[in-house]
């Protein structure tokens, strides 16, 4: 921002320097001394780029206190209280200096502070809406305008022939019409400040903003030629010279356009070769968009045009081939310099409003302006719309006619065009000036101020914000290709076939010319809407996960001494499930006997101990994905972290499988059936009941699975998700770990040792359900059934509530539905494994999907657990993601994912 | 079989589309007729689309059937009286019909149900070359995943209406020469 705002308040400044006085004195001072000074004061050397800096921050101080008081910014757009505030120190310049300083320069304004606003609003501009609508665009954007600038030129006249604008104004029909065309022009900056805080829908914005974009041209060629009309006076205008004109807007607007293709197409070249130095790539795009503008202006092309063009047609190839923090980089100062020049604008048309030298008052001229311009405006609006809905999909209906007439916002291009004009060619430009500041400020303030109000008066469709989701960007393409095809079986040669045609054109050499290889796959739509929604769920999973952990972590020493397993427990219960752990948490107290605790706790202890070491795993596996800095590695930290847990209870719950078989079946072999059976009933699948009658529950398959994802990650991406999937089940699991791993002890201590013979404690989490969930109930103790899972309890506290009682209550019976469900679901039966894992591998070594599954709803979870109402956060911390996941590939094993499908159902019972 | 001059003034009431270059009823009515028109060939869906003006394993198509296809096309034009009367049968350009087709291309074994095998047969046929099979695999397992309601591991017609309920199916499914 200051390389560009430098310069740009040097030249706003260069007369100002004596308004300075007050500062300069030091400096004054400090000269006359000729011997070696301790102490100068070199004002001069710094004044220029030191104001500019100070007004900047002046402004962003005014910005961040605006921003304080949520009530006004909500009421009042930033645009108004940045004039206001312009006016109030413009005041006071005024009266510190007893002269008006600062004011906005024509040349800051055309060559510093219009194009950072530009480029962004052409860089950020959606393209498919933008060009879904070109159509109404251009038009609004080219007749609209030509339209208002004539009738408001030739009504004012006509006023001024009628006697009602003083006789002091002299000014002819040519002169009105250039004041015509400068002040019909919609204002991008004014637009672009109103519109973003009021949110209509989106189709609506982008035509009054692409109007405001697009109508430079027009406002460039019409004050251009109607200043040099002027100029040259009204009787040497030849009829050549109208025919010129006209053909001038052709050569303005399609120079623009062109000159803005050939810099974003040699950018988007130029970002190809920039991989070994990435640092300049976001200097590149600003540099080159900035030559675009320039080049344009000194051709005296539409400059607007020109860098709106080179912003929309650059992204997509520069985004795909700068680096992710490139793109990062190029959005933040983007929209830093955007909303800079934004302020600065603002607050120096209320600085230049002060200056009365400047302007000369004339009532009738000024009012008559403001009503032929709304008038106009309406009444063009009105009249194109009916043209456009002849042809539109879509018509525009009353309300959006309303909200764009209203909406034709004036603002500095007026203003500083109309500073542009030469008083002695233009007798009247102080009234001209007058009227301008005053429709500029009429519409930003008033205007500004109750668009807002209006829209929601008329309750204009807002624009609502939805997360983008595989479906639906998966089935938009496929409408666009159905109609596409339709359209060519037709034979009709519309839009979607030339849209068509364009992407495959695109496709084939544009893409391939522009485009890196390596990134060329990045930009394909589908996957780039895959990539994004899982960087998300990632990233909301390591938040998620980072505070399970360090929750555990910080829980278990404490444990011992306080003696309170429970508790621990409880804390974390509370933390992850609100509602459901209170259940719980009762239960649990009640239930516990002093050496259930002291098992407990040595237990977690273990874990804690055993936890860190891993630790350090992480560091040796490399992950290329994203390029790492402080934030990133640490995420990626406990990506890995995560991965290196679940692989690892992974294959412990294999062990354990083996366990768990061997051990219900010694131990109780029937019982166990029973209780399978049980809760088998109630679901539909013949087959799963079947095989869980012949006692081989094909539960493990999950397990399995994900192990097998794990082991297989190979490419980048795989691992990415892979590691993502970890991270959510993970997730899970740390919601679920200390009460399970109470349990466990519980288990541990009152059944057997077996569980001691798992290779890591970490097994216990994952895995453990099986001997813990087990346990209780077959130890037919009324406490232990409390225990038997916490994932019960938590995923289904409030509905189980009578599944509780009653497990409680017959706890000898063995026969307690709820309870059982999560025992079955970590029973592994020995065949499966052996015979379906090769299958399975295959299957799921390429299958993420887990971690796509739980997103959202993990996120969701992590926030608010009313897991009575969510279904899926039950089902992710039923931990059946495995089983979920199943479900998904047509599996070798189709009794198996009905199973799992199954386990989820009863699950939310 | 018909003659184009009822066709072109049905589907093209202002007398727009005739551009005469890829005429599929002159040049017959057979998928492998349609299936010439040049710009088809490169639509990743095309013969899927071409399939779905031949309903039932036909190999010929009628007028009234093109039509018909056609039909689905028609923008939705809400003071229609046809539209509201619950007694009519719901226009073939209604929300769910347009879904409907939709869905059906991506349906294969017509069993109501968009598979994972079909999601990722679809994908395919979408997504540029670069992306590997496994990464395909995952987008479709994640695709279906995320429509999928009832954990079935398909998406039922229902839940394919439901990811698509906040998307402007009428404006996105019509074309506006069909009025």
């Amino acid at each position: 921002m200051l390389r560009a705002a430098l310069p740009l308040l040097l030249l706003a400044l260069s007369g100002a320097v004596a308004a300075e006085e007050p500062t300069q004195e030091p400096g004054a001072l400090g000269e006359p001394s000729p011997g070696l000074a301790l102490f100068r004061w070199q004002w001069h050397e710094v004044e220029a780029p030191y104001l500019v800096a100070l007004w900047i921050l002046v402004a962003s101080l005014a910005k961040i206190v605006f921003h304080l008081s949520r009530k006004v910014t909500s009421l009042v757009p930033e645009s108004c209280l940045l004039i206001l505030l312009g006016l109030v120190l413009g005041g006071i310049v005024l009266a510190v200096a007893k002269k008006a300083e600062y004011q906005l320069e024509p040349g800051t304004f055309f060559l510093f502070l219009l194009p950072p606003i530009v480029l962004d609003s052409g860089y950020f501009m959606p393209s498919r809406l933008f060009f879904d609508n070109l159509g109404a665009i251009l038009t609004y954007a080219v007749v609209g305008t030509l339209w208002n600038a004539f009738t408001t030129g030739a009504a004012l006249w006509g006023l001024q022939q009628a006697g009602f604008v003083a006789s002091r104004v002299q000014a002819g029909l040519l002169d009105f019409l250039l004041f015509g065309s400068l002040i019909s022009a919609v204002d991008p900056v004014a637009v672009l400040a109103v519109f973003e805080e009021v949110h209509v829908n989106e189709t609506l914005f982008i035509i009054v903003f692409g109007e405001s974009l697009l109508n430079d041209a027009v406002t460039v060629v019409l004050y251009k030629v109607c200043n040099s009309f002027v100029e040259m006076g009204p009787a040497n205008v030849q009829a050549t010279d109208y025919l010129k004109g006209v053909a001038s807007l052709f050569v303005v607007s399609l120079g623009g356009a062109a000159v803005g293709f050939v810099f974003a197409f040699l950018l988007a070249l130029t970002t190809r070769f920039t991989k070994r130095v990435r640092i300049i790539e976001p200097l590149l795009v600003f540099l080159l968009a900035y030559a675009a503008y320039l080049t344009a202006e000194m051709a005296s092309l539409s400059a607007i045009l020109s860098v709106t063009m080179c912003g929309l047609g650059c992204k997509k190839y520069v985004e795909a081939n700068i680096s992710h923090k490139s793109r990062t980089a190029v959005k933040y100062t983007m929209k830093t310099l955007a909303s800079c020049a934004e302020t600065v604008i603002f607050m120096l048309l209320g600085i230049s409003a002060v200056d009365s030298s400047k302007w000369a008052w004339d009532s009738g001229l000024v009012l008559g302006t403001l009503i032929f311009i709304l008038f106009f405006r309406a009444l063009g609006v009105v009249l194109q719309t009916w043209v456009l809905n002849q042809f539109r999909l879509v018509p525009l209906d009353k309300i959006d006619q309303v909200v764009m007439s209203y909406g034709g916002l004036r603002g500095a291009v007026a203003f500083a065009l109309v500073i542009l004009l030469d008083r002695t060619k233009v007798p009247a430009k102080d009234y001209f000036v007058a009227t301008t500041i005053v429709v500029v400020f009429f519409t930003v303030i008033v205007q500004g101020l109750t668009i807002k109000p209006l829209v929601k008066w008329l309750k204009v469709k807002r624009s609502e914000h939805h997360k983008p989701t595989l479906n639906q960007e998966l089935h938009e393409h496929t409408f666009d290709h159905i109609l596409a095809a339709v359209e060519d079986v037709v034979g009709h040669h519309g839009y979607h076939y030339w849209r068509d045609r364009w992407e495959q054109f695109d496709k084939k050499y544009l893409s391939q010319l522009l485009m890196r290889r390596s990134a060329y796959r990045i930009r394909d739509q589908i996957w780039d809407v895959y990539y994004r929604l899982n960087i998300r769920d990632a990233i909301s999973f390591v938040d998620q996960g980072g505070h399970v952990l360090s929750s555990t972590g910080l829980t278990l020493p404490s444990m011992p001494s306080r003696n309170s397993v429970a508790e621990t427990s409880v804390t974390n219960l509370l933390r992850e499930s609100g509602s459901g752990a209170c259940l719980d948490l009762q239960v649990i107290d009640t239930v516990r006997s002093g050496r259930d605790r002291e098992d407990a706790a040595m237990h977690h202890l273990l874990c804690g101990g055993l936890y860190k070491p891993r630790r350090r795993y992480k560091a040796s596996c490399s992950r290329h994905f994203i390029s790492e800095d402080a934030q990133e590695r640490q995420d990626k930290e406990v990506f890995q972290q995560n991965m290196k847990r679940r692989l690892e209870s992974f294959k412990s719950t294999k062990h354990n499988i083996c366990f768990t078989k061997s051990k219900p079946r010694s131990h109780k072999a029937g019982r166990k059936k029973a209780s399978q059976v049980f809760f088998l009933g109630p679901q539909k699948d013949g087959v799963a009941n079947a095989e869980a009658i012949n006692g081989k529950p094909p539960r493990d398959l999950g397990f399995q699975d994900t192990a097998a994802v794990i082991l297989t990650v190979e490419s980048e991406e795989e691992e990415e998700d892979s590691e993502s999937s970890e991270t959510e089940k993970e997730d899970d699991e740390g919601i679920i770990f200390v009460a399970r791993a109470t349990s466990e002890v519980l288990q541990e201590g009152k059944v057997s040792g077996s569980l001691e013979l798992c290779p890591s404690p970490r097994v216990i989490p994952p895995s453990p359900t099986c001997a813990e969930k087990e346990l209780p109930w077959k130890s037919g103790q009324g406490d232990l059934a409390v225990y038997v899972s916490s994932e019960t309890t938590k995923i289904v506290p409030v509905d189980m509530q009578m599944g509780w009682n009653q497990s409680i209550s017959s706890l000898e019976s063995l026969a307690s539905p709820p309870c059982t469900q999560p025992t079955t679901l970590t029973h592994l039966p020995p065949r499966h494994l052996v015979a379906e894992e090769p299958q399975t591998l295959l299957d799921l070594s390429s299958d993420p999907r887990p971690s796509f599954a739980f997103p959202p709803s993990l996120a969701k979870a992590g926030r608010s657990r009313s897991e009575s109402s969510a279904d899926i956060p039950q089902q992710q911390e039923l931990q059946p993601l495995m089983g979920h996941k199943d479900n998904t590939h047509l599996s070798p094993g189709t009794a198996t994912s009905h199973w799992c499908i199954n386990f989820n159902r009863g699950g939310r019972l | 079989m018909v003659n184009k001059r009822p066709c072109y003034c049905y589907l093209f009431p202002f007398g727009l589309g005739h551009s005469g270059v890829h005429n599929p009823l002159e040049a017959g009515q057979s998928p492998a007729d349609l299936q010439q028109i040049g710009a088809l060939a490169v639509n990743p869906l095309g013969d899927r689309i071409v399939d779905s003006f031949f309903p039932d394993g036909n190999h010929r198509v009628d007028f009234p059937g093109f039509v018909r296809v056609l039909a689905h096309f028609r923008p939705v034009d809400e003071e229609d009286p046809g539209m509201r009367d619950p007694k009519q049968p719901e226009p073939l350009n209604s929300r769910t019909n347009k879904l409907r087709f939709a869905f059906q291309l991506y349906d294969l074994d017509r069993d109501g149900k968009i598979s994972r095998q079909e999601m990722l047969q679809v994908l395919r046929l979408m997504v540029g070359v670069q992306v590997t099979e496994e990464q395909l695999e995952s987008i479709a397992d994640r695709t279906v995943q995320e429509a999928d309601e009832d954990g079935d591991g398909a998406v039922s017609f229902l839940e394919f209406t439901k990811s698509l309920e906040k998307m402007n199916i009428e404006q996105k499914m019509s074309i506006r020469v069909l009025k």
